[in-house]
């Protein structure tokens, strides 16, 4: 059960929960903004993934709790990120080759 | 026999067990949804030029910005369900995991009417590959979606019970349940803006 200075602990917990709760409602509409702005396909693919990046940080960061979390998780979430990134390069990658194939 | 380390940390991992397997499985899910996200990628390159974006104009953005904002907001009650075990707080955890089930609740409704719109419009799958990957992506995460209603839902009302016997177990399946649903969550964050804005 939870002593005195867990609660304390949990207590400046929620506040940063509620902190991140609005950052991540703020990012929301500044996405939907961003998206309206007259800029190229390549430049809103990166400003919106960017965008995506910080509030799915800060979801992972804070409310699954990967800031504190022992090196094991993180090193399973490396490995897995790895993996992603791989998933992500080949259709790319197929491209490239078919460009320069012509 | 007891099933080891509910509670307590393993030795040489440093967590329990349960925490230590969800993190597993949502590895996987990573994969799962990354192979998706993949063919995404290639779908879109494979269209003509400005099609994807084009295509994706029959959605509804307020809507979709609406169910993201509900989306995060369970996030939020989910962390606070958990907190207020952590408070020793039980009528709080009952009242944040009900909203949680409201939230989750409102987001299948929206989706709903999301794709009864699609389907009056005579939209399918099959009438272009990117409401081909739409329809996979956004099904795939609804499934998820309800899969989490259900757990949630067995920890609010019959798993509760729990809370008497074992606080401490039941404070950390809490916090598993939690890890899975901010996944969720977090995975919407990233189909949004792929599906409805770019």
């Amino acid at each position: 059960m939870s002593s005195g200075h867990d609660t304390i602990d949990i207590q400046s917990h929620i506040k940063v929960y509620m902190t991140v709760f609005a950052a991540l409602a703020v990012l929301t509409v500044v996405t939907v903004a961003a998206s309206y702005l007259d800029i190229s396909t390549g430049e809103a693919i990166l400003l919106a993934l960017t965008i995506a990046s910080i509030k799915g940080s800060l979801v992972a960061g804070y409310f699954m709790h990967l800031i504190s979390e022992k090196a094991l998780i993180t090193w399973i979430l490396m490995l897995t990120a790895g993996f992603f990134f791989v998933l992500m390069f080949i259709p790319m990658a197929s491209f490239i080759d078919q460009a320069q194939l012509g | 026999m007891e099933i080891p380390y509910t509670v307590e940390e393993r030795p040489d991992t440093g967590l329990y067990n349960a925490k230590l397997g969800i993190w597993l499985f949502l590895a996987s899910e990573v994969m799962l949804f990354g192979g998706l996200f993949s063919a995404y990628i290639f779908l879109r390159f494979g269209a003509p030029v400005g099609a994807f974006h084009e295509w994706g104009l029959e959605l509804n953005i307020p809507l979709a910005t609406f169910n993201t904002l509900i989306l995060i907001t369970s996030s939020v009650t989910m962390v606070m369900s958990w907190a207020s075990l952590k408070l020793n707080e039980f009528k709080k955890y009952k009242l944040y995991m009900g909203l949680t089930l409201l939230c989750a609740l409102g987001f299948l409704i929206i989706k709903y009417i999301e794709y009864t719109a699609k389907f009056d419009h005579h939209i399918y799958p099959s009438t272009n590959t990117f409401y081909a990957i739409y329809f996979t992506l956004t099904g795939l995460h609804g499934l998820h979606i309800i899969g989490g209603m259900i757990v949630l839902y067995y920890f609010w009302m019959p798993g509760s019970k729990m809370w008497n016997s074992k606080p401490e177990q039941f404070t950390n399946r809490i916090e598993i349940a939690g890890l899975y649903w901010h996944f969720v969550d977090l995975v919407w964050i990233f189909l949004f803006p792929i599906l409805y804005l770019l």
